[in-house]
């Protein structure tokens, strides 16, 4: 799960990780009001949506008067920001980030994540602060540091200090940088992320350290656990779909193509879109149904599947493990007829009982195809949706 | 021989008084596994599917010699139930698990370290020897006792590489769902390495999916320790980067963890890697 740059911020304060003044602001007056309760003659304006790369695309604005801060807060409320992170229809920009600005004598890069092979969580840092990691780790791999801490023992001293001494830190500057990686570590553990960076942590002119930008994610698996941390979330930056899906507990995620699929098992469900592509046609959509495959969660991915308009034929592969195939065909019988399908459906089944699915499928007057097996299933999904 | 169980491993279920575990339990059973128990605390003392229940994984190892466990308890319990069985000195523990937060699975991890215990999952779909024993929640019906090892990270791709094998007559030795969680127990390799040492395997099917580096540490593997042909196929090249898809695990971030990466990886070390799901039994009967 993710959440905006703001509320990672109010998170960072608690947790004692220094961020730069600042509140975020619904309106262009709010954002005016926010500016002059800050104080000084220049501000920063930052739209808030759950994506990177915002500074490239007009999406952060440094505002030198109060009527420029409001100025640049109509223009960015109610549109929609594209950026290198997003699809090309973007995010809404419903609330922005108003905050001072600092003088800046150096940007850093300071992230915690989890480190899949050594099963640990790392801290990821760099003196090339502000670039894309990957950039730095491609360009300049010599400039990174990353130590590993052990649940066991946590963070220890000595990690902060290689950490600091890398990043060229001095004096006070060691102790300040320990108490954010301590609060990162704290804050990681204690909200369930599953990763947290920052990015730039800049150096100002007087030496304070201090989190310019804050990005917050959440490991799914755990946010149940957390109400204060789900109360963050905001649907209006995730697809609908993929949103409805979740209500349902279908795993659902929107593509570009025009075949829907619909699929048992998240690996087979990834299998059939590659095979769906390797046969020349394009998956609509990733539509995991879950093993327990009934007729309302059939007939929920059917409505999702058929709400986006370019579907022009649907795929259904279901490997009947435990449940049976004319089962599963009747539910899906049941599920076509119950949302109206009138758009081509290729079902393949395999597992027990797969004869009598198969017989159930045909000859239903419908536009049913049972198919033999899965690669002439993806065949004739492909064949029908470029007919359509 | 087989890998990790056979027709003697005693096995107990945790959570086996639940709708998950009875389900499956019945299933084992149906199937012949040696299932000698179960655990459900408070439960202690009852009978269930005709086999004794205990409080405690302890108290069912010491009563019935249980070496392995499958557990079916809810995600925010499982991690205390892998802890207790380890505790209570079961060898092998299986974990169908799915949805166990990452923090709590890394600390589990960190505490089996150097127990010599192994884990299986979380989230997959089990172990089975065809013809012995089923630990999990595979169908057993399309199984068949045979040559061919199969290891993947998602089970319905198990499902199919076990049909397919089957289908071409070559049947099964072991097939272990390593499951699709970032942070699990046994991996490729720890896999990939009991069939090479296994006399009844005679080719791998190895089936991988999208993030993470273990089919490329797999495929170092392989290449430097592995005799006998290997067919891999590797779920997710039409996958959209930063998203989760459906498993945990199975997520393309800053880059890394592609299909394509992997699948060169795997043809580098000489392995056949179909592009077709479909291909799977038809290339491993091919190797034969």
């Amino acid at each position: 799960m993710n959440i905006h740059e703001y509320q990672a911020k109010q998170l960072f304060r608690t947790y004692q990780i220094p961020v730069p003044e600042g509140r975020q602001a619904e309106t262009a007056e709010q954002a005016a009001e926010i500016a002059g309760a800050l104080g000084g003659d220049g501000w920063v304006v930052k739209a808030q949506v759950h994506a990177g790369g915002r500074g490239k695309v007009g999406g952060v604005k440094l505002a030198k008067s109060l009527a420029e801060v409001a100025e640049f807060s109509r223009e960015l409320l109610g549109k929609r920001l594209v950026t290198i992170q997003t699809d090309s229809a973007g995010l809404p920009i419903q609330s922005l980030l108003i905050e001072k600005i600092y003088p800046i004598k150096r940007e850093l890069y300071l992230s915690l994540v989890l480190d899949r092979a050594s099963e640990r969580l790392i801290f990821i840092a760099s003196a090339a602060g502000g670039m894309d990691i990957e950039t730095v780790a491609h360009e300049t791999p010599g400039q990174l540091v990353s130590v590993q801490v052990h649940p066991a023992a946590g963070l220890q001293a000595y990690q902060c200090r290689k950490v600091a001494y890398t990043l060229g830190l001095q004096g006070a500057q060691h102790k300040a940088l320990a108490r954010i990686m301590q609060g990162m570590y704290d804050l990681f553990l204690a909200k369930d992320a599953s990763q947290i960076e920052i990015n730039p942590l800049i150096e100002t002119d007087s030496g304070d350290l201090l989190a310019l930008d804050a990005k917050i994610n959440f490991d799914d698996n755990a946010v149940a656990i957390h109400p204060d941390i789900l109360a963050m979330k905001d649907p209006a930056q995730e697809d609908d779909k993929e949103n409805e899906a979740q209500q349902f507990g279908l795993n659902y995620i929107t593509l570009e193509g025009n075949i829907g699929c619909m699929v048992n098992g998240a690996g087979l469900a990834m299998a059939t879109m590659d095979l769906v592509k390797l046969k020349g046609g394009l998956p609509a959509n990733f539509l995991d149904v879950g093993g327990g495959t009934n007729v309302e969660k059939v007939c929920e991915a059917f409505k999702l599947i058929l709400s986006d308009t370019s579907v022009k034929a649907v795929l259904v592969n279901i490997f009947g493990g435990i449940v049976k195939c004319d089962v599963i065909a009747s539910g899906i019988l049941a599920a076509i007829e119950q949302v109206h399908v009138t758009i081509p459906v290729v079902v393949r089944l395999e597992g027990t009982n797969v004869e009598e699915g198969r017989a159930l499928l045909s000859n239903t007057g419908l536009k049913i195809y049972a198919a033999d097996d899965l690669a002439h299933a993806a065949e004739q999904v492909v064949r029908l949706a470029e007919a359509a | 021989m087989s890998i990790l169980i056979n027709k003697d491993t005693k096995v107990i279920c945790q959570g086996f008084t639940g709708k998950q575990g009875t389900f499956h339990s019945e299933q084992a059973l149906d199937y012949g596994t040696k299932l000698v128990g179960g655990v459900t605390p408070e439960r202690g003392g009852e009978t269930h599917l005709g086999l004794p229940v205990f409080n405690t994984v302890q108290d069912a190892v010491d009563t019935t010699g249980a070496t392995a466990s499958v557990i079916y308890v809810p995600p925010f319990y499982a991690a205390d139930a892998i802890l207790e069985a380890v505790d209570a000195g079961i060898k092998l523990i299986v974990c169908i698990t799915e949805g166990i937060p990452i923090l709590q699975m890394l600390r589990v991890k960190a505490a089996m370290a150097g127990t010599g215990v192994l884990l299986i999952g979380p989230n997959c779909p089990g172990v089975i020897t065809p013809g012995e024993c089923k630990i999990g929640i595979m169908p057993g019906k399309i199984h068949l006792p045979g040559s061919i090892g199969i290891v993947s990270r998602s089970g319905t791709l198990t499902y199919e590489s076990v049909y397919q094998t089957t289908q071409q007559g070559l049947g099964q030795s072991t097939c272990v769902g390593i499951g699709g969680d970032p942070i699990h127990g046994m991996n490729f390799v720890d896999v990939l390495s009991r069939f090479q040492d296994d006399e009844q395997t005679k080719g791998i099917v190895m089936v991988g999916e999208i993030g993470g580096g273990e089919e490329e540490d797999a495929a170092e593997y392989i290449k430097a320790h592995v005799t006998k042909p290997v067919v891999a196929y590797i779920a997710g090249q039409t996958a959209p980067a930063g998203k989760r898809m459906g498993h945990a695990g199975a997520i393309v971030t800053g880059g890394k963890g592609t299909a394509e990466g992997k699948v060169a990886a795997l043809k580098a070390a000489g392995i056949v890697v179909v592009n077709s799901p479909t291909d799977i039994g038809v290339a491993m009967k091919a190797c034969f």
